[in-house]
């Protein structure tokens, strides 16, 4: 028998490696959205610019985090459903305000039913594993909507109390409160995808379901879980983009769903699963935010914003597709 | 000299970024016969039916057809120099008929238009299937017909392209033993028309019986040939491995202590029916019977993949029922499920975050975080204990050899403490070397105390190796042996007629 | 329901003669309630909403039969719609024929540039689709300047074309006509048309074939894109009136009225007669609830009822075919 040791620890850190990364290509662009936007205008570079801007923009972030999940679960998951989701949440909490149920009461109605909606998906999904998550979240995308429409038909629900506007406008200290709570959710999921057993299962199942199966891993209820908790997630969005408008109306957050998967996306997060890290679509929503705002600085209509995000979606999975071609895993020899 | 061949490559060389895939391989194959291919994994010989076929060119040497030289430069000019190759796992279009698979690529259409003649090519295409005794119609959609049947589809279509060289590469591997007989059946009336078989198998019987002549590769080199009746198995094993195997099954003295595990009457419908057998701790049952006889679907219905719909499993005396694998695994039941690559492993993880996968629980700190210098720890333990070959645990599971990927799923299996293990053909598509290396763990485990289900098809392993014997047919237990007084035609007889020698 | 009855019937057949079945009950249900439904004009009606829908299903399925999707086509809808209304803007005595050619072009390279992207570049198809769609949507509004483009703008003949017929059968149905009747030869008679099945059943297996795998990809969305311009077009005659928004949300609809109709989206599984029913149950559905008066605002909960109970059904089917074929087995 040879003695061999077998290495324990990880290989020394290689500067090239690391910083070659996708995430540092992000941030080189961030920065990069920084600089032409300090160049468009003069006052850019204040406190204010760093602090209080992301409110505008914020308010989707919350959804890209169970999403990640949900994309890196594999099997073809994702959730086009969530729009729906916060506008119907958002126009059932106006409406119980509306009716007479106390704010405090709303909100948490609100988390209910967003809760609710991710939870059926989550409960078809496992019910019926042959669908594909597109077309159960499809459906419930155009269901769940109608219902809201049902509620509220093309009226607007409202006149909340002056203190629902602390949510989407104000502040603790200097940072806003949806920004400190974004930071809050950001080291949460960060800490539970990457640290964690449960983390690490999703992955697992991300990359090879059978064998996570066979591993003991509760593939269905794990699934159960992310889309259940993208529910959630759209509960704190229905909140904040409820809060900063004042109102609500059935045909809010239309469209979310696919910038919510842009961001994730960009971020690195493949949708074949299995791939993709904390920092990456953190990076993204800061990226898209920024310039959307930029733009808007510059008068830059909002469709000029949408051809960009285009390219930069298309650009930034064509250079992940060259990078990672050089080193891409091979099935192994038999 | 060169009319004596239909086909020669001499000196052939592949090579790869990094690897000499074949080195200065030669090979003939006559007119109208059948010739092995054999050697270990890894010694060349998929490479080199893809160089006979298209799919690679060589660096250097040169293919002579008919005598005369050729060059492929893609699959579709070796197809019409009328070379066909049948594989294991048949690539065809599951949601398209029998017929359009068949025809794919040539397909009939009528004079005028130039619009596709469905009636001819159904018609043409029962035809073939008729004159391969075929047990189904063109009209069938792929992906409804077992392995042999698509194997039989792929022959026909490789027949309807007027092949005179056929391929097969290791067409038995997935096939019951009465389809293997059709199979050879269906070669030899290959040869007995005047086509020229080169036929790859693992399998010593497959050459004995079918072949004229064996090649042997080793190592990407070419080794030698032999006419099949001037050469022995020894001979042929050490061509192929460079060296005696005298041992291949350790023979160790176990200590057989009390039940483990007992099922009694289990059942599920469509699957299998009164299922009854039990193990005991040290003991190794050997699972035995035809490929689809049930065994796979049984042992995986107790363990959770599948539910069982009658009958009781007990542990350790105690009635269990496991809805989950996650629940057996935690009673103390493993499972080495059949194909490592897709049940077994996360190819793309590092092969410690494969070891500890089913063991996440116990590697969290108490704070919740997983623990990643514990996971490096055990990885590195059990590829001590098990002899991976590797440099660290940090290697990609998709790097290693086959071999050692079955050490690290059996790795998997030792991260909890484990009563009975299940292991589901653990040398299937594993070279001889490391073959002897897994009998040798399997022995360690018994003599370690674990009860141990050996779910195989091979005969040697089997008999070698095994305590007590089990065959199932169909569905159904029919014969239960101690190995001591069981033999080979004993258990192909349970394996294929029902109820016989029953004790 | 004993479904023993249909026995020897494939999964396949027996899920469109439940579509069709369905298809029958509410069209029943919806005439009890109005007689209105089951007149010639009504029927007409339907045809002609269908017939958008229908023509934009035929480019879906041939894109979901390689295992593809296309988010794109509603901002394609748009953008070849309002380039078409600025054209006919600016040079109203054009014929319309010019302005189908112009939409379709339009459409075509689009789809064409999406095709490229996905078979050349290897870019996932949800994700270069949904680039696309904000690339092509954001053109239309650069395009338009954000304005609108409004009937007063439009030549009449152009308008009139959506209500115009030939030989008494509307134009839109006529056109619908022409291009299921070329994709059903196209799609199973012509090679061509079979590697598209073939490259989403099996697309390992369709390169080693020697089927030009990037070709047809880049193919079936081109024609996508095509069939969009031409709906685009379409669109734009039929509202009198193009917009940056037009279409928004269409895609979903499509894709909506291919699953239930049996294309399977995982590749390689659909025939024509599911994609017509699908899309006429969508028809009908949109035309129906006015007329048992239900409100407006409960359409598109209804649709998405609808859907989802579609998509659920197929599977409880499937799993009771699958268990009979279980039970079968002699063990």
């Amino acid at each position: 028998m040879e003695n061999r040791r077998i290495i324990l620890e990880e290989k020394k850190w290689n500067p090239r490696t690391f910083f070659f990364q996708w995430e540092w290509m992000l941030v080189a662009l961030l920065l990069l959205v920084h600089i032409l936007n300090g160049i468009a205008s003069p006052y850019y570079f204040s406190v204010d610019t760093f602090l209080s801007t992301p409110m505008s923009f914020l308010d989707q972030a919350f959804i890209v985090f169970p999403m990640m999940l949900v994309l890196i679960s594999g099997n073809g998951n994702i959730d086009i459903s969530v729009g729906s989701t916060v506008a119907l949440s958002s126009v059932i909490m106006g409406v119980s305000y509306n009716h007479g149920i106390p704010m405090g009461a709303s909100i948490f109605i609100c988390f209910f039913i967003a809760t609710l909606c991710g939870f059926i998906n989550g409960c078809i999904l496992v019910k019926f594993p042959e669908l594909p998550a597109m077309i159960v979240t499809l459906s419930t995308m155009i269901l769940y909507r109608g219902i809201a429409y049902i509620v509220l038909q093309n009226q607007a629900a409202g006149k909340f109390p002056s203190w629902f506007d602390y949510f989407g406008w104000g502040y603790v200290g200097p940072i806003p409160f949806i920004f400190l709570m974004f930071i809050v959710c950001a080291v949460i999921y960060g800490i539970v995808i990457h640290k964690t057993a449960f983390g690490r299962s999703v992955y697992a199942i991300g990359n090879n379901r059978t064998a996570a199966l066979y591993s003991g891993i509760k593939t269905s209820r794990l699934t159960l879980i992310i889309f259940t908790l993208t529910g959630f997630m759209s509960g704190f969005t229905a909140l904040f983009l409820t809060s900063r408008m004042g109102s609500t109306r059935p045909n809010i957050a239309s469209g979310y769903e696919l910038d919510v998967i842009a961001m994730a996306v960009l971020g690195g997060v493949s949708t074949d699963g299995g791939k993709g890290r904390i920092w990456g679509p953190i990076l993204s929503i800061f990226i898209i935010g920024y310039m959307q705002y930029g733009l808007g600085l510059l008068n830059q209509s909002a469709q000029v914003v949408m051809i960009i995000l285009g390219f930069l979606l298309i650009g930034s999975v064509l250079v992940q597709e060259i990078h990672i071609g050089k080193n891409r895993v091979l099935p192994g020899r038999k | 000299m060169s009319d004596e061949y239909i086909l020669e490559l001499k000196n052939i060389t592949k090579v790869f970024p990094g690897v000499r895939a074949l080195d200065c391989v030669s090979f003939s194959l006559r007119r109208g016969e059948i010739h092995a291919l054999m050697g270990e994994n890894g010694a060349g010989k998929s490479t080199f039916i893809k160089v006979i076929t298209g799919v690679h060119q060589p660096e250097e040497g040169e293919i002579l057809l008919d005598g005369k030289i050729v060059h492929f430069r893609n699959p579709v000019d070796a197809q019409k120099a009328g070379i066909a190759a049948i594989y294991q796992h048949v690539t065809c279009y599951p949601s398209l008929s029998v017929a359009e698979n068949m025809f794919l690529g040539h397909e009939l259409v009528t004079s005028k238009v130039k619009r596709l003649d469905w009636k001819k090519m159904y018609r043409e295409a029962d035809e073939w299937l008729e004159k391969l005794h075929a047990n189904f119609k063109s009209d069938v959609e792929m992906g409804n017909l077992s392995v042999a049947q698509q194997q039989l589809v792929e022959i026909a279509k490789a027949l309807s392209m007027n092949a005179r060289i056929i391929i097969m590469d290791e067409p038995t591997a997935a096939l019951t033993e009465h389809e293997s007989e059709e199979l050879y059946a269906i070669t030899e009336r290959l040869r007995d028309t005047g086509h020229s078989v080169i036929f790859i198998s693992h399998r010593m019987e497959d050459t004995e019986r079918l072949a004229g002549r064996v090649t042997v590769f080793r190592d990407s080199k070419f080794i030698g040939v032999w006419d099949v009746k001037d050469v022995t198995r020894a001979q042929l094993v050490k061509a192929m491995v460079g060296r005696e195997i005298t041992q291949m099954f350790p023979k160790k003295k176990v200590n057989i202590g009390a039940t483990v595990l007992e099922i009694s009457h289990l059942g599920r419908t469509g699957y299998f029916k009164d299922v009854s057998f039990s193990v005991r701790s040290g003991e190794i049952l050997a699972l035995t019977g035809l490929v689809g006889a049930g065994r796979t679907e049984v042992c995986e219905s107790i363990y959770g993949v599948t539910a069982y719909d009658e009958g009781c499993v007990k542990l350790n005396g105690k009635v269990v029922r496991f809805n989950h694998p996650a629940e057996a695994i935690a009673a103390g039941f493993g499972y080495l499920p059949e194909d490592r690559q897709k049940e077994g492993l996360v190819l793309q993880w590092e092969l410690s975050k494969n070891i500890t996968l089913p063991a996440l629980q116990q590697i969290k700190k108490r704070s919740g975080f997983l623990d990643v210098k514990k996971e490096n720890h055990i990885a590195g333990q059990l590829c001590s204990e098990l002899m991976v070959k590797t440099p660290s645990v940090f290697e990609a599971a998709s790097l290693l050899s086959g071999g050692n990927q079955q050490k690290i799923v059996v790795g998997k299996l030792l991260t909890t403490p484990k009563k009975i293990l299940v292991l589901d053909e653990p040398t299937k598509g594993v070279d001889v070397g490391a073959k002897a290396a897994i009998y040798e763990i399997i022995g360690n485990l018994a003599e370690k105390g674990y009860a141990i289900i050996l779910i195989s098809s091979e005969m040697p392993e089997v008999l070698g190796i095994s305590d007590r014997i089990v065959v199932m047919k169909d569905g159904r237990v029919t014969a239960e042996f101690e190995t001591a007084q069981a033999d080979q035609n004993k258990i192909l007889k349970a394996a294929m007629i029902e109820g016989v020698d029953k004790k | 329901m004993n479904l023993s009855v249909f026995k020897d019937k494939k999964p396949g057949s027996f899920r469109e003669l439940g579509l069709l079945a369905f298809i029958v009950v509410i069209s029943l249900l919806v005439e009890i309630r109005n007689p209105m439904f089951f007149t010639l004009s009504n029927l007409e009606d339907i045809g002609v909403n269908t017939a958008i829908l229908s023509i934009l299903a035929v480019g879906m399925m041939m894109v979901l039969l390689t295992a593809g999707i296309d988010l794109s086509i509603g901002a394609t809808i748009a953008f070849s719609g309002m380039c078409v209304a600025l054209t006919l803007e600016a040079h109203p005595e054009l014929p319309v024929g010019v302005a189908l050619v112009e939409g379709i072009l339009l459409g075509a390279v689009i789809g064409l540039i999406l095709g490229i992207f996905i078979s050349r570049f290897n870019i996932l198809p949800i994700i270069a689709s949904l680039g696309m769609m904000d690339i092509v949507r954001g053109f239309t509004y650069v395009v338009s300047k954000s304005k609108w483009v409004s009937a007063y703008q439009m030549p009449d003949d152009f308008k009139n074309f959506a209500t115009g017929n030939i030989f008494g059968i509307s134009n839109f149905i006529i056109i619908a006509i022409i291009v299921y009747v070329c994709f059903f030869y196209f799609i199973n008679y012509t090679k061509v048309g079979r590697w598209i099945y073939a490259v989403g059943s099996n697309p390992a297996a369709a390169k080693i074939s020697g089927i030009p795998k990037r070709r047809v990809i880049a193919l079936v969305y081109m024609l996508m894109g095509a069939l969009a311009g031409l709906a685009g077009v379409l669109w734009v005659s039929k509202y009198a009136s193009a917009q940056g928004n037009t279409a928004e949300g269409e895609e979903m609809s499509v894709i909506a009225a291919c699953v239930i109709g049996g294309v399977s989206i995982t590749g390689g599984r659909g025939k024509v007669s599911g994609l017509i029913l699908g899309c006429l149950l969508f028809g009908i559905l949109d035309n129906a609830l006015p007329l048992i008066n239900v409100s407006p605002f409960w359409q598109k909960a209804i649709q998405g009822a609808v859907i989802l109970t579609a998509v659920v059904a197929n599977a409880v089917i499937r799993r009771q075919s699958d268990l009979k074929a279980l039970k079968s087995r002699k063990i």
